[in-house]
C-alpha cells in the first residue's frame, strides 16, 4: 500500500462543484505537481462535507483542518505554506478577515454535535472508489444478510429497529416489507425523485456514498424477494446520477450485484431510472407511472405497491436515506440502532438547513434533537442581528412552526402533533423580514406549478388557495376570505387522492393558526407588518 | 360472516352483505343508497379522480373514493356525515368554477351529469369567482366536436378511448389546473387516430364532446323546392329513436319512425336495411369467390366506418382482408343517385340523400373522396339519432303518439337479416342464412344463430356450410378487434369470416345513439333489433325482392361491372 504524507479531501458536492471545486483541485494537482509533491500528497474527492454556505470545501488530513470558500488563487498559498512548510493559511480557516467566511477554526461549527449513521462516509472516502467503501465495512451487512440471515429475519430485523421512511410518511420500513405479497417477480425501488423544495439529502448521500444506498437496495431485495432494482433519480441530480452509475457498475464488476452474490444463490440487479423533473414523481405510484413510461401521475390506493406495483408486481419503494440506513441496522443491530433518537422515531435523521440561518448545509443529528438545537447550535442562529420567526419542517408540505414551538422535538410523532411533520427533513428558517402571507403565497405558487391536476381537489382548490392569498396580498381581502382558505385547506387534506395534495395544506392550516393576527393585520388594517406587500401600508406608518 | 365471496359491512349502519371485491358505491347501491358520482362510469375502469363520491371508512381520513375503494369484512361507512356532504360539496363547486354557466344553450342541456348533481345538491350560490377556460373548440373533422372550455377533466373520454377502443387517442397534457384533455401535442382530432366512432361522446357526462351538428343542412334542403330528399335509415334507429324521444329503453318504433320523418317534409323515406341485404348478396359472393377461388382469408366486413380507419392506421399491411364492399349507407347513396334517379326521372344531382345513423363515423365516411362514385357527393348529409330527435321535438312531433308507416318503395323494401345488422353478429348471421344458400343452394333450417349474438367481447363459431365448415369469428368495440387483429398479423387466425364492429355491442351502442348509452341500454336495444328481425316475414337478403329486382332491372349480377364500380371501394393506408 502506498503510503502518503497528507490526504487532501476536496468536497465535490454539487454545490462545491457550482462553486469551482473542480478548478482549484486541478490547479491544486499541478501545484503539488510543480513542488513535486504529488507522490506524498494524494488528493481525493469526496461527497458533500456539509458547511455547502462556504463552498468550495477542502480538509486536509491528518490535521483535519478545513479550508472553506477556496478560490483558484488560494490554492498556491495553501501548498507552499500549509503543504511544504506547515504552516495553515489561517485566513481561509479561522474568522478571516475578510468575512468572506464565518466558521470557527478547524472545524465548522455545523459539523460539531451531530451523529453521524448514514452520512458515516460522506466528505471521508472517495465515492468514485468501492474499495474505500469497503475499508470502510461496506458490503459486509450485505454478506452478514445473504449468509447469516433468512429474508424474513432481514425483515424481523428492520422491524424491530423501528425505522421509518425518511421521505417524508414515514411509515415504518420493515412493516412495509412485510406487507409484500407473493409473486414470481417484484420489484424494489429506490426513490431518489428528491423533489421537496429546500431538501437535498439524498442527493447528497449519493453524491458521497452511493455504495451504502446499493448495499441497503440489495438487501431490501433479499428481505422483500426482489431481483430486480430501479434507482429513480431526478434528471437535474446529473452527478448523482454519474457516480451511482459508476458505483453500479463497481459493484457489478465484483460481483456485489448481478447473479449469485456471495454465493448465496441470491441475484440483485440495479438499474437507473432518471426523472424528468416533475415533483408529483416522488410520490410511489407516481413514479411507478413514470418508470412504466407513462404520465407521472398517482394512481389511487389500495392497492399499495406491495400488492400491485411496477407493471401490476408486488414492489417495494424505499426513501434513499431509508436504505442507506439499512446496512448499520444489519451490522449493529436493532437495539443498537434504537438506542439512537426517541422511542416513536429511533435513528438519526438527516436535515438541510435552509433560509436565514448562519449556517446552511446538511446535518446528520438523532431525532428528538429540538428545533431550538438545531438552529442555534448546529445552524449558528439566525444572521444580521435579525430574530427567528418561523421554522417551516419537512419542506414545503410541511407545517410553519412560531418561535413558541422552538423547543418541540424533531420525531416524527411530536411534529404531527403540532399540525407539521417532519417530512424529507427539509428546515427553512425564516427570520422577521419576511411576511407571513407572502411566504404562504411561495409556497402555494409552487403548488399551483407542481399539481398533478388529477384530482379535483387539489387541481382546483391551490388556485384557489393562491387567488385568496393574493386577495389578502392585495386588501381585497375580506375575515371570511381566512374561514374559506381554511375550509379548502382541510377539503384538500382529507379529500385528495394522494399525498401531494393531502399534505400541500399544511403551511396555510399551521399558518393560519400561528400568525393569524398577522392575517389580520393585513386584512382589517390593510398593513403588512413586515412591510413586504407592496400594496399595503408600511409598518409603523398609520 | 365472510364466506368465499361474500362481505358484510355496515353503510351508514345498515348491514349489508356484498360479493366480495365490490367497491364501497356498488355495495351502497345494494343497501339502498346512493353515492353521488361524476368520474365513474359504469362500462369502465375508474380513475377515482373527481372526489364527488367520497365517504368516510371506518371513521378514518383522508376520506375515500366510493367508486374505486373495495369493502371489505367488517368496514364500517359513512356517506352522509358533515364532513362528507362538506367535502363533496366543496369539490363539487370548484368543477362547477371552472366550468361555463351557459347550460341554456348547452347540447347536453338537462341531459347532464354535472347539471344533476348540481340539482341534487341545490347548489344556491358557488363559493368562488367563476373562471372560465379559454380554449378553442376542435372542429376539424366531419363528427366529432371537442369543446374543452366545457371539460371538467373527469377523463371518462380517455378510458373509453383506451378500454373500449384501444385506441388511445385522447390523453392528458399540461398540469394541474392547466391540465387538458386532447390529443397529444394538442392536434386536432383530424390528424390523430381518432376513428371518429364517438363513443367518448357517451363517455363525457357534459357537454364537452358532442356530434357535429349538421341538421341545417338537413333544413335547407327540405326547405329548397328544386330538392328531392330522400331519407335512408340505418338500422339500430329503430330501436335507439324511441328512446331518444322519450320512450324506453329498447323500443322498437320502426313505423312511428317512418312516419316522423314524412312529418319533417321528406320525399321519401327509404332504408338502409335494403342495402344492408344487398350487402350480404355482394359481400356473400365476395366470400364465396375468395374461399373458392384462393382470396385473401381471412375476410373481414367492411361496414362500420370507425372499424374501417382503425384498420387503416393501426392495420395497414391487412387493408387486403376487408371486403371491398362499401358500407350499406354509400351503397344507399350511390344507388340512390343512380339507379332510383333512373327510375324515378329525377336528375341526380337534385337528389339530396339524408342518412340518419347511429354514428357520428358515418358524417366522415360520407365526406370521403372514394364515395362520390354516382358522380356526385353519394351522401349529402348524415344525421345521427340524437340530431333527429333535436329536429322532431323543435317542431313539435308527437313521438309515442304518431301512427305507424310502411317505408317507401323500393328502397325501402328489407328483410329481417337487414335489420340485424344494427347489433354485434349481425352481419355474420345474415351472411350465413344467405352464403348456406349460394354454396349448397338449399335454405337453412335454423335461422337463428345464437352462437353470433350477445356482448361477448370475441365470438367464434363454426357453423357447417354444406361440405365447409366455415369458421367464423366476431368482434365489436375496437379494443376487441385488435384481439383478432393481432391474430390475423400473426397468421394465427383460422377464419374464414370475421365481422368487427367499432362500437361495443354494434351500431345500436353507436356514437350517434341517445346519451347515456351503457352496457345496460346496448343490451336491451339489442333486444329490439331481434325482435325487429322475427317479425318480418322475409329474414333472408336473397328473399329480398327488391333487391333482386335491382340486379334484373340495373346491377346485372353480384360483383358484376356496375356493381364493382357502385358498390366496391378500397381502402387508404393511414399513419399513425
Amino acid at each position: 500500500m502506498e503510503f502518503y504524507r497528507n490526504h487532501i479531501l476536496v468536497c465535490t458536492g454539487e454545490p462545491c462543484v457550482l462553486k469551482g471545486a473542480l478548478e482549484v483541485e486541478s490547479i491544486l494537482l499541478t501545484e503539488l505537481q510543480k513542488q513535486g509533491l504529488e507522490n506524498e500528497i494524494r488528493v481525493i474527492r469526496t461527497g458533500c462535507l456539509g458547511p455547502c454556505n462556504v463552498a468550495p470545501v477542502l480538509v486536509v488530513y491528518p490535521e483535519g483542518i478545513y479550508y472553506s470558500g477556496v478560490k483558484p488563487g488560494d490554492v498556491q498559498e495553501i501548498v507552499a505554506e500549509h503543504l511544504v512548510k506547515g504552516r495553515p493559511v489561517t485566513r481561509l480557516v479561522g474568522t478571516d478577515v475578510e468575512k468572506r467566511v464565518d466558521v470557527v477554526y478547524q472545524v465548522p461549527q455545523i459539523l460539531t454535535g451531530q451523529e453521524r449513521v448514514v452520512l458515516r462516509n460522506c466528505g471521508i472516502i472517495n465515492p468514485d472508489e468501492i474499495v474505500e467503501y469497503i475499508g470502510r465495512g461496506g458490503y459486509e451487512a450485505l454478506g452478514k444478510a445473504l449468509i447469516h440471515l433468512k429474508p424474513e429475519e432481514v425483515i424481523e430485523e428492520v422491524k424491530s429497529s423501528g425505522l421509518r421512511g425518511r421521505g417524508g410518511a414515514a411509515f415504518p420500513t420493515g412493516l412495509k416489507w412485510s406487507f409484500t405479497a407473493s409473486g414470481e417477480e417484484k420489484y424494489l425501488i429506490c426513490n431518489a425523485d428528491e423533489g421537496e423544495p429546500g431538501t437535498f439529502k439524498d442527493r447528497l448521500i449519493l453524491e458521497g456514498d452511493p455504495h451504502a444506498v446499493l448495499e441497503g437496495m440489495a438487501i431490501a431485495g433479499y428481505a422483500v424477494g426482489a431481483e430486480h432494482g430501479f434507482i429513480y433519480i431526478r434528471g437535474e441530480y446529473t452527478l448523482s446520477i454519474e457516480r451511482v452509475q459508476r458505483a453500479i457498475d463497481q459493484a457489478r464488476k465484483l460481483g456485489l450485484l448481478g447473479k449469485n452474490i456471495f454465493d448465496s444463490g441470491f441475484s440483485f440487479d440495479v438499474e437507473i431510472r432518471v426523472g424528468a423533473g416533475a415533483y408529483i414523481c416522488g410520490e410511489e405510484l407516481a413514479l411507478i407511472e413514470s418508470i412504466e413510461g407513462k404520465r407521472g401521475e398517482p394512481r389511487y390506493k389500495p392497492p399499495y405497491p406491495g400488492q400491485t406495483g411496477l407493471w401490476g408486481k408486488p414492489t417495494v419503494v424505499n426513501n434513499v436515506e431509508t436504505l442507506a440506513n439499512v446496512p448499520h441496522i444489519i451490522e449493529q443491530g436493532a437495539e443498537w440502532y434504537k438506542s439512537i433518537g426517541t422511542p416513536g422515531s429511533p435513528g438519526t435523521k438527516v436535515f438541510t438547513l435552509t433560509g436565514n440561518i448562519k449556517n446552511e448545509g446538511l446535518i446528520e443529528v438523532p431525532m428528538g434533537i429540538t428545533l431550538r438545537e438545531i438552529i442555534y447550535q448546529l445552524g449558528g442562529g439566525i444572521p444580521d442581528g435579525h430574530s427567528f420567526k418561523m421554522a417551516q419542517t419537512g419542506g414545503t408540505a410541511g407545517g410553519c412552526l412560531p418561535p413558541e414551538m422552538l423547543d418541540v422535538p424533531m420525531d416524527y410523532d411530536e411534529l404531527a402533533k403540532v399540525g407539521s411533520a417532519l417530512g424529507s427533513g427539509a428546515l427553512l428558517i425564516m427570520d422577521d423580514r419576511h411576511c407571513i402571507v407572502d411566504l404562504l403565497k411561495c409556497f402555494m405558487r409552487f403548488f399551483n406549478h407542481e399539481s398533478c391536476g388529477k384530482c379535483t381537489p387539489c387541481r382546483e382548490g391551490t388556485p384557489r388557495l393562491l387567488e385568496l392569498i393574493e386577495k389578502i396580498m392585495d386588501g381585497t381581502a375580506v375575515k371570511a376570505d381566512l374561514d374559506l382558505m381554511a375550509k379548502l385547506a382541510e377539503n384538500m387534506e382529507i379529500s385528495s387522492l394522494c399525498g401531494l395534495g393531502q399534505s400541500s395544506p399544511k403551511p396555510v392550516l399551521t399558518l393560519l393558526e400561528y400568525y393569524q393576527h398577522e392575517f389580520l393585520a393585513h386584512i382589517e388594517d390593510k398593513k403588512c407588518p413586515a412591510g413586504v406587500c407592496k400594496k399595503l401600508q408600511v409598518k409603523g406608518v398609520v | 360472516m365472510e364466506n368465499n365471496n361474500k362481505v358484510t359491512l355496515k353503510i351508514n349502519g345498515i348491514q349489508v352483505t356484498v360479493p366480495a371485491g365490490s367497491t364501497i358505491l356498488e355495495a351502497a347501491k345494494i343497501a339502498g343508497i346512493n353515492i353521488p358520482t361524476l368520474c365513474h362510469h359504469p362500462d369502465l375502469e375508474t380513475s377515482g379522480v373527481c372526489r364527488v363520491c367520497v365517504v368516510e371508512v371506518n371513521k378514518g381520513r383522508p376520506l375515500q373514493a366510493a367508486c374505486v375503494y373495495k369493502v371489505a369484512e367488517d368496514m364500517e361507512v359513512e356517506t352522509a356525515t358533515p364532513v362528507v356532504r362538506e367535502a363533496r360539496r366543496l369539490n363539487l363547486e370548484l368543477i362547477l368554477s371552472r366550468h361555463p354557466q351557459d347550460c341554456l344553450s348547452c347540447v347536453r342541456n338537462q341531459k347532464c351529469e354535472l347539471q344533476d348533481l348540481a340539482e341534487s345538491f341545490h347548489i344556491e350560490e358557488i363559493s368562488f369567482p367563476i373562471k372560465g377556460k379559454a380554449y378553442e373548440k376542435d372542429d376539424s373533422n366531419p363528427s366529432v366536436v371537442r369543446d374543452q372550455e366545457k371539460c371538467i377533466l373527469c377523463r371518462r373520454c380517455i378510458e373509453a378511448c383506451i378500454q373500449l377502443q384501444g385506441v388511445e387517442a385522447l390523453g392528458v397534457a399540461n398540469r394541474g389546473a392547466d391540465s387538458t384533455v386532447g390529443p397529444f401535442f394538442n392536434k386536432p382530432l383530424q390528424d390523430v387516430v381518432c376513428t371518429f366512432c364517438g363513443q367518448c361522446i357517451h363517455a363525457c357526462p357534459v357537454g364537452a364532446i358532442y356530434e357535429k351538428d349538421d341538421t341545417a343542412r338537413f333544413w335547407e334542403a327540405v326547405a329548397a323546392p328544386n330538392k328531392h330528399v330522400v331519407v335512408q335509415t340505418a338500422p339500430a334507429i329503430r330501436v335507439g329513436l324511441a328512446e331518444e324521444m322519450g320512450m324506453g329503453v329498447g323500443s322498437l318504433a320502426t313505423g312511428k319512425m317512418v312516419t316522423a320523418l314524412r312529418r319533417l317534409g321528406v320525399d321519401r323515406v327509404f332504408d338502409t336495411d335494403f342495402t344492408a341485404d344487398l350487402t350480404i348478396i355482394e359481400e356473400g359472393s365476395e366470400l364465396v369467390e375468395r374461399v373458392t377461388g384462393g382470396g385473401t382469408l381471412p375476410m373481414i366486413t367492411s361496414c362500420s366506418p370507425g372499424w374501417i380507419k382503425f384498420c387503416e392506421h393501426y392495420y395497414p399491411d391487412l387493408l387486403d382482408h376487408l371486403s371491398t364492399c362499401k358500407s350499406p349507407q354509400q351503397m344507399f347513396g350511390a344507388l340512390a343517385k343512380t339507379y332510383y334517379a333512373e327510375k324515378s326521372g329525377i336528375n341526380p344531382k337534385d337528389i339530396f340523400v339524408v342518412s340518419i345513423m347511429p354514428c357520428t363515423a358515418k358524417k366522415f365516411e360520407a365526406t370521403r373522396p372514394e364515395m362520390h362514385d354516382s358522380g356526385h357527393q353519394d351522401v349529402d348529409v348524415v344525421l345521427t339519432t340524437r340530431e333527429l330527435g333535436r329536429m322532431l321535438r323543435e317542431v313539435g312531433v308527437q313521438f309515442a303518439e304518431l301512427p305507424e308507416e310502411e317505408f317507401d318503395k323500393p328502397l325501402g323494401i328489407s328483410t329481417g337479416a337487414g335489420a340485424i345488422f344494427g347489433a354485434t353478429g349481425g352481419v355474420m348471421e345474415a351472411a350465413l342464412r344467405t352464403a348456406y344458400v349460394l354454396v349448397t343452394g338449399q335454405e337453412l333450417e335454423e335461422i337463428n344463430l345464437y352462437d353470433c349474438r350477445g356482448l361477448t367481447g370475441v365470438k367464434e363459431a363454426v357453423v357447417p356450410v354444406g361440405d365447409l365448415e366455415v369458421k367464423i369469428a366476431i368482434a365489436h368495440g375496437l379494443a376487441n378487434a385488435r384481439k383478432l387483429m393481432d391474430m390475423v398479423r400473426k397468421g394465427e387466425a383460422d377464419y374464414h369470416f370475421i365481422e368487427i364492429m367499432a362500437c361495443p355491442g354494434g351500431c345500436i351502442g353507436g356514437g350517434g345513439q341517445p346519451v347515456p348509452t351503457t352496457m345496460a341500454s346496448r343490451d336491451k336495444r339489442i333486444a329490439a333489433i331481434y325482435r325487429e328481425d322475427e317479425r318480418m316475414v322475409l329474414r333472408k337478403s336473397h328473399e329480398n325482392e327488391a333487391v333482386k329486382a335491382l340486379y334484373d332491372e340495373f346491377l346485372g349480377k353480384p360483383l358484376g361491372e356496375k356493381s364493382h364500380h357502385l358498390l366496391h371501394t378500397k381502402y387508404i393506408p393511414r399513419e399513425l
